[in-house]
């Protein structure tokens, strides 16, 4: 069983931002759009965030508000807002900036979080929810804000990062959701990552969401003689032998609270399966 | 022969291109584990720093920027070795720098230059680039007949199938030839201040930084010819008959969003899909010869559960086979080759094996009745 409980209607009004995080295939997205359709359902005026420009999460949230934040966008935005307006056409078009953020690792990294932050005070949404880069890159993404102070010695994208440091460090505005699958290597890569977030960007780790749980108990094969029946259901107990025994791992591993989503079997996930699922979570 | 070792006879470089998560580090290892069977000297080169290829070859100390041979099957011959290594990006770089320097004190100026440090671990595309350089050495490298590579999990995994590379392209770039371009004087002089674009970079980003790009950009002189040049080189051998490209998915609709829009980049190139791994399908183990029983046959309920089990993977087995279909056109004649999910996780040398039977005997029955050998397309 799960450490403790927590009750996702409570953690969802708990604080204002989530980046949810996760290893590639791990089913990101599907949860990022399952939590803003729980945050929904129970009453919050939520907004669902991708960060790549894909179309999968909009298909998700379907009739969400949604937002797809890219790096070029987010700095071309900042720029205008900070006076540089007529600059940043010329900017964008003479492709300089790729070379000023590669002489300022993180920089985009940083109007992005920055925009994000812009988003949590706007007053105009309860619950921000973020489809976060992959785990490997969620870290360097959550670090760029401390990555750019030493680099960044003054000046307006300084105080952006410190403005964005400040959020990341409380818990009330911005907590990170890690997503895995009951499986052994998702699991080792979730503790892992685990643990650099909360040791190297001091960021407050909500819930672990385990996505693609099998938790039906084992068939009961002596029930067939027949070899086809039988071979179905031994391969049917082994996957949910393995998922049994890698959430318990990961409850000895972790001592956070976890949320499981059941298995969808299908090989397109549709808005109505994550409904679905949302209406799993709050009840 | 499998389809799967038709498509690799001969090969010798291997490209294992795909998303995140579709077990694409597994598939190299494990092409590599079946080109030493058949007596070959192969390398396998990962750029997935999550240390997994390392975990599943059994190597818990990792694996570095040179390769390490590894205790696998040598084939009947004898012949065969592995060998494997991660590609450590920052390191090729410097390796480049040196090479292409016309002398030690250039690139020790360049490789002390803190922008050049940003552009050797950051600059997106850069990993690739060094990828396609690393790939390049080691097959002029006697020690090795072919090359597996596992690309980077990203979109730009095929970036360097772009002539004439990144880097080339990166110094063609607007700023650079801006603080080339020489003066009336003959000198490359440069102005920032007289420059209002990088003034107001200046004032973002803090004038040190800009600093230091542009002194990256001024030792970086005269060296773009040499690494044209190689990128050329490595060019020719990413398209030559000798490489092959093997597509890696898995049966859900975002992994084969991803691998159509990889097909579409190696087909743009000019370059075809070799084979087509679809990893973690689900299995489905032949038809039942008794009779369903009634939903409301007494004390049948247990019975029934394995009834509506076997119905449910197979129902599942039919729509993914439905789902790749397009994919499965994109491709062909490449062969698709299905790799059922196993009952456990794979994370050692013995689960890559039984992977290896899977992809290459299929027809062969010792697997132990796993899993299910009755596909819909094979």
């Amino acid at each position: 069983m799960p450490p403790k409980r927590l009750d996702p209607r409570e953690f969802l009004t708990t604080t204002r931002l989530v980046v949810v995080a996760g290893k590639g295939g791990v089913g990101k997205t599907t949860v990022t759009a399952v939590l803003a359709r729980a945050a929904f359902d129970a009453g919050l005026r939520v907004l669902a965030v991708d960060l790549d420009g894909k179309t999968q999460l909009a298909d998700l949230v379907g009739d969400l508000p949604h937002l797809s934040l890219t790096a070029p966008d987010a700095l071309a935005e900042y720029l205008e807002t900070h006076g540089m307006k007529r600059v940043a056409k010329r900017l964008a078009t003479s492709g300089i900036i790729d070379v000023v953020s590669t002489a300022a690792p993180g920089i985009d990294d940083i109007v992005v979080l920055g925009k994000l932050k812009q988003l949590e005070r706007s007053g105009e949404h309860d619950l921000v929810v973020v489809d976060g880069p992959a785990a490997g890159h969620a870290i360097t993404f959550l670090l760029a804000a401390r990555g750019l102070l030493d680099t960044v010695r003054g000046g307006p994208i300084r105080t952006q990062a410190l403005d964005v440091l400040e959020m990341l460090g409380d818990p009330a505005r911005c907590q990170v959701v890690l997503v895995t699958l009951p499986e052994t290597t998702p699991v080792n890569e979730l503790v892992e990552t685990a643990y650099a977030l909360e040791e190297r960007v001091g960021v407050q780790l909500g819930p672990l969401v385990v996505n693609g749980v099998d938790d039906g108990g084992d068939l009961a094969i002596e029930q067939t003689t027949d070899p086809a029946l039988a071979a179905a259901a031994e391969f049917r107990n082994a996957r949910r032998q393995l998922h049994r025994r890698e959430v318990e791992r990961l409850t000895d591993l972790l001592a956070l609270p976890q949320w499981h989503l059941p298995q969808v079997v299908t090989a397109g996930l549709t808005a109505d399966d994550v409904a679905r699922l949302a209406t799993g979570l709050i009840t | 022969m499998s389809g799967l070792a038709v498509a690799l006879d001969g090969a010798e470089v291997v490209v294992c291109c795909g998303s995140g998560g579709v077990g694409k580090t597994t598939t190299a290892a494990v092409l590599g584990i079946e080109l030493a069977r058949t007596g070959r000297r192969v390398v396998v080169v990962t750029i997935d720093p999550a240390k997994r290829l390392a975990d599943a070859l059994g190597l818990p100390d990792g694996l570095g920027n040179e390769p390490v041979r590894l205790d696998v099957d040598p084939g009947p011959a004898g012949t065969g070795q592995l060998w494997a290594m991660m590609l450590d990006t920052a390191a090729t770089f410097d390796g480049l720098v040196r090479a292409n320097a016309p002398s030690a004190e250039q690139a020790e100026r360049i490789l002390t230059n803190r922008f050049y440090h940003n552009i050797a671990g950051a600059l997106s595309g850069t990993q690739e680039y060094m990828a396609a350089e690393r790939l390049h050495a080691l097959h002029d490298d006697g020690r090795f007949d072919v090359v597996v590579v596992d690309t980077p999990p990203t979109r730009n995994a095929l970036d360097f199938l772009e002539a004439p590379g990144t880097l080339a392209r990166f110094l063609d770039h607007p700023l650079f030839k801006l603080l080339m371009m020489p003066t009336r004087r003959g000198l490359k002089v440069l102005n920032v201040a007289a420059q209002p674009v990088l003034r107001t970079i200046g004032k973002v980003v803090g004038g040190d930084v800009l600093a230091d790009a542009i002194a990256f950009f001024q030792a970086f002189d005269g060296m773009e010819t040499g690494f044209r040049d190689r990128a050329d080189d490595v060019m020719t051998l990413l398209r030559s008959d000798a490489t092959r490209y093997v597509l890696v998915a898995a049966p859900r609709r975002d992994t084969i969003d991803e691998a159509r829009y990889f097909a579409g980049r190696l087909r743009d190139a000019g370059l075809a899909v070799s084979a087509l791994v679809v990893n973690r399908s689900t299995p489905t183990f032949g038809t039942p010869r008794a009779a369903r029983p009634s939903a409301r046959a007494r004390g049948a309920t247990r019975l029934v559960a394995l009834w509506d089990n076997h119905d449910e993977l197979v129902a599942t087995a039919a729509a993914e086979h439905e789902q790749l279909t397009t994919l499965a056109d994109d491709v062909a004649p490449a062969p698709v080759c299905w790799v059922p999910m196993l009952h456990g996780d794979v994370h050692d040398l013995d689960g890559l094996d039984e992977i290896r039977h899977l992809l290459f005997e299929p027809g062969d029955d010792t697997a132990g009745g796993l899993f299910g050998r009755e596909h819909p397309t094979g």
